[in-house]
């Protein structure tokens, strides 16, 4: 068949079609995102958004229960919050295999820390397999599959952004029949309260273990590439390639199938190699395993570093001695991502910093507020952080309650948000929560959710109302304000913060990049620009300031009219006008 | 074309070059190479630096472009060329785009923007070959046809037959935009 060029992403998501799956879920995610978007596109397949990883993992559990092949995508933060399913999943098992993939990020391209979801795996007793590229990326969607059902388990599919992200060829193939498997019902498998769970503890997740460490040895997924046997690598997932690349007269033991380790076979081939290297990304998950089995390592983490991506030029420094990077990069000031122009959270953070708020903040497009000029963040943590995080501020320090704002995304709330503040009121707390409502989950290339009446697939669907549910959870002070209305949006904050009781604000208006822009775009009318910078203060990337006077880009501007209204001499005014 | 050819794309979020360089991975398809590209999405996608990498050649293993090793850097934007401009080996060619983008530290007066980044460019590349593909956009019509400009600009650079580049674009772009299209590679065909 034709070969095509795919990212992983995309790979993966033909490895669910050809594969039988089913059921697809997943909540939107730097790197993973795509994955989802692409298996929507095969209307065979239920391809969904939930509202968090947690239910995404929950509802493809019910599918695999049910007889269906099930695929589930996350970043790895994500699988932190469906870690509560999954690990009582990997004692139930399956009944139509279930992959998860989780896309890890070493270097943090786009996330808030660099955790090495490998080590889930292992925690929680499951086959983990490691792509290497995007032909890979697909095959092992139906390993991942195949080995689920063989072994009764959930199965982690793990990808880095360097897989996830870069396209390479892939060879297609027919898709196999999508059948369902009979359910009957099982409750001592199914039903996971503590009698149950303690037979399936000795009986199917122990003894599962010694045998998935016999297929980790003879499985083709873990193969040896004979060469030189001065140098020896035992890798896995993307940095083998950047090992055939450095190092091309190297032996290799490349691995796929990574939980538990085939350490026989590594044994075998560290006996035949002069110098035995570990070369894996972040944490030391292979070779702490290889070394506590007592394999004696010439080089690994303590040569190559625990931080961050590799590169083919950092293996041959380390492992050959060469130094290829001659080479110094000129001195340039960085360019940060920024807020798009007419951005609804400029006005947002604006009004904020202009109040002197403390503003704990959430993950989205908005984290970006906390980046000059705007800076109107103090905390970011994780999704679903800002509103708990305000509360536990205000406990600690009551005398900062009037100061207090949570800010959280419209698709934010949705996934962890909700809790947060059904905390708030249940505990008296009396912070003003936020929710910059753009309608869409914006930060992931826009992505539906459960408020803006489309499914994944394009359906029309129901709407969450904001305002119902949050007078519903017991705030009694709820008031929408369009955030591209300072004044209005000044006298919110300001009258909210002072009330002793919960209250939310909900700043609505949608994206800037998903509406069709009819403002006239603005200028500045240099003759009355006396040069006092005001208008640099809202951190629009249009406009910028040379021999003492504004400037406003009109391939930039789209006329949202903020700089309009924090200007307190008329000097910008609609193109026509002048 | 002898060994693995090595192409970095840069600029600024928005400014194409994702289309860009699905143009040139489908002309590197149909002659047959081996081919990998890699980017970052998230992000950088809201204004901030971009860049995306792709290599060719019988048998490409690392998407990764390193310092001192492409043998072509396509700028979208001035500083950006010179951001990236470490990364061209010796007998490396670059396009640069003349247009300037301040980046937010510029704006905001926190940074200066190197008054001489062509210039810096140019001592560091012999062969840099400079245009002001927004300008030519703008005679043509649109100014979102930029990364086209370019591209022609690189074609003219590289060892594939014109004809391919053309089919390429024509697979690549939709049908109702493919005459403008046309219109901006030839213009930066012939820059």
């Amino acid at each position: 068949m034709t070969k095509v060029l795919l990212t992983g992403n995309e790979a993966i998501a033909r490895g669910a079609y050809e594969n039988g799956v089913a059921v697809a879920t997943a909540y939107p995610g730097t790197p993973s995102t795509e994955i989802l978007e692409n298996i929507a596109n095969h209307k065979e397949i239920h391809a969904q958004w939930s509202p968090n990883e947690k239910v995404a993992l929950e509802v493809a559990i019910g599918a695999s229960i049910s007889g269906a092949r099930a695929l589930c995508a996350m970043k790895h933060v994500g699988v932190n919050v469906a870690a509560d399913p999954l690990f009582t999943f990997t004692y139930t098992g399956v009944n139509g295999g279930l992959v998860l993939v989780s896309a890890d990020d070493p270097g943090m391209h786009s996330s808030q820390n660099e955790q090495d979801n490998r080590n889930y795996a292992r925690f929680a007793k499951m086959g983990l397999l490691e792509p290497t590229n995007s032909q890979e990326a697909k095959d092992m969607v139906g390993y991942a599959l195949n080995i689920s059902e063989q072994f009764d388990m959930p199965v982690m599919l793990r990808t880095t952004t360097r897989v996830s992200h870069s396209k390479t060829l892939v060879e297609l193939a027919e898709p196999k029949a999508r059948t369902l498997k009979p359910y009957t019902k099982d409750a001592r498998k199914y039903v996971a309260v503590p009698a149950n769970a303690k037979g399936r503890t000795v009986f199917v997740v122990e003894e599962r273990l010694q045998k998935m460490a016999e297929f980790s040895e003879t499985t083709e997924l873990n193969r040896i590439e004979w060469a030189d046997k001065k140098i020896g690598i035992v890798t896995s997932g993307i940095v083998y390639e950047y090992v055939k690349e450095a190092l091309p007269n190297a032996s290799i033991l490349k691995l796929g199938y990574t939980n538990p380790l085939p350490l026989k076979k590594i044994a075998s081939f560290a006996a035949e190699v002069e110098q035995l290297w570990i070369v894996e990304e972040l944490d030391p998950f292979m070779e702490d395993q290889i070394r506590a089995v007592g394999i004696p390592i010439y080089g690994g983490k303590a040569e190559l570093g625990r931080i961050g991506e590799y590169t083919p030029s950092l293996l041959r420094k380390a492992i050959l001695g060469i130094d290829s990077t001659a080479k110094a990069p000129a001195a340039t000031p960085i360019r940060p991502p920024v807020l798009c122009p007419g951005c609804p959270h400029r006005g947002a953070y604006y009004a904020l910093k202009k109040n002197k708020k403390l503003v704990t903040g959430d993950i989205g497009c908005y984290t970006l507020g906390a980046m000059p000029p705007l800076q109107s963040l103090d905390t970011t943590i994780c999704m679903g952080a800002s509103i708990p995080v305000a509360l536990g501020m205000e406990k600690a320090r009551p005398d900062q309650a009037e100061n207090l704002v949570a800010v959280i995304g419209d698709s934010t709330f949705l996934h962890s948000g909700i809790t947060g503040l059904i905390n708030t009121v249940y505990n008296k707390g009396t912070s003003t929560i936020m929710i910059l409502d753009n309608r869409i989950t914006a930060m992931t290339g826009h992505q539906h959710h459960a408020a803006t009446g489309k499914t994944l697939q394009g359906e029309d669907t129901s709407q969450v109302d904001f305002e119902a549910l949050c007078r519903a959870v017991g705030v009694k002070r709820v008031r929408v304000v369009d955030p591209g209305d300072l004044a209005a949006l000044d006298q919110a904050i300001k009258e909210e913060t002072a009330v002793r009781e919960p209250s939310v604000i909900i700043a609505r208006r949608p994206c800037a990049l998903i509406v069709k822009h009819t403002e006239p775009r603005l200028q500045v009318n240099h003759d009355a620009c006396v040069g006092c910078r005001m208008c640099m203060g809202i951190g629009c990337p249009a406009i910028s300031f040379t021999d003492k006077k504004s400037t406003i880009d009109p391939s930039l501007c789209v006329g949202c009219g903020l700089c309009q209204q924090v200007c307190k001499f008329g000097a910008i005014v609609p193109e026509e006008v002048q | 074309m002898k060994g693995t050819k090595s192409i970095l794309l840069v600029g600024v979020g928005g400014q194409g070059t994702i289309l860009a360089s699905k143009i040139l991975t489908n002309v590197a398809i149909k002659q047959g190479y081996d081919v990998k590209m890699t980017e970052i999405h998230g992000m950088a996608q809201r204004g901030g630096s971009v860049v995306t990498q792709v290599r060719m050649g019988e048998k490409v293993h690392s998407p990764l472009i390193e310092p001192g090793q492409a043998d072509y850097i396509v700028a979208f934007e001035q500083l950006e060329a010179l951001r990236w401009i470490h990364f061209l080996n010796d007998a490396g060619t670059v396009i640069v785009n003349t247009q300037r983008i301040n980046p937010m530290t510029v704006i905001i007066g926190s940074a200066e923007y190197p008054s001489d980044a062509l210039e810096q460019v140019k001592a560091a590349a012999p062969k840099t070959i400079s245009l002001d593909a927004l300008e030519i956009a703008k005679k043509l019509g649109n100014i979102r046809v930029v990364n086209v400009v370019l591209l022609g600009a690189m074609a003219k650079q590289m060892d594939i037959a014109k004809e391919d580049w053309l089919s390429a674009l024509e697979a690549t772009v939709p049908a109702r935009f493919l005459e403008l299209n046309r219109q901006a590679f030839q213009a930066g065909y012939d820059a």
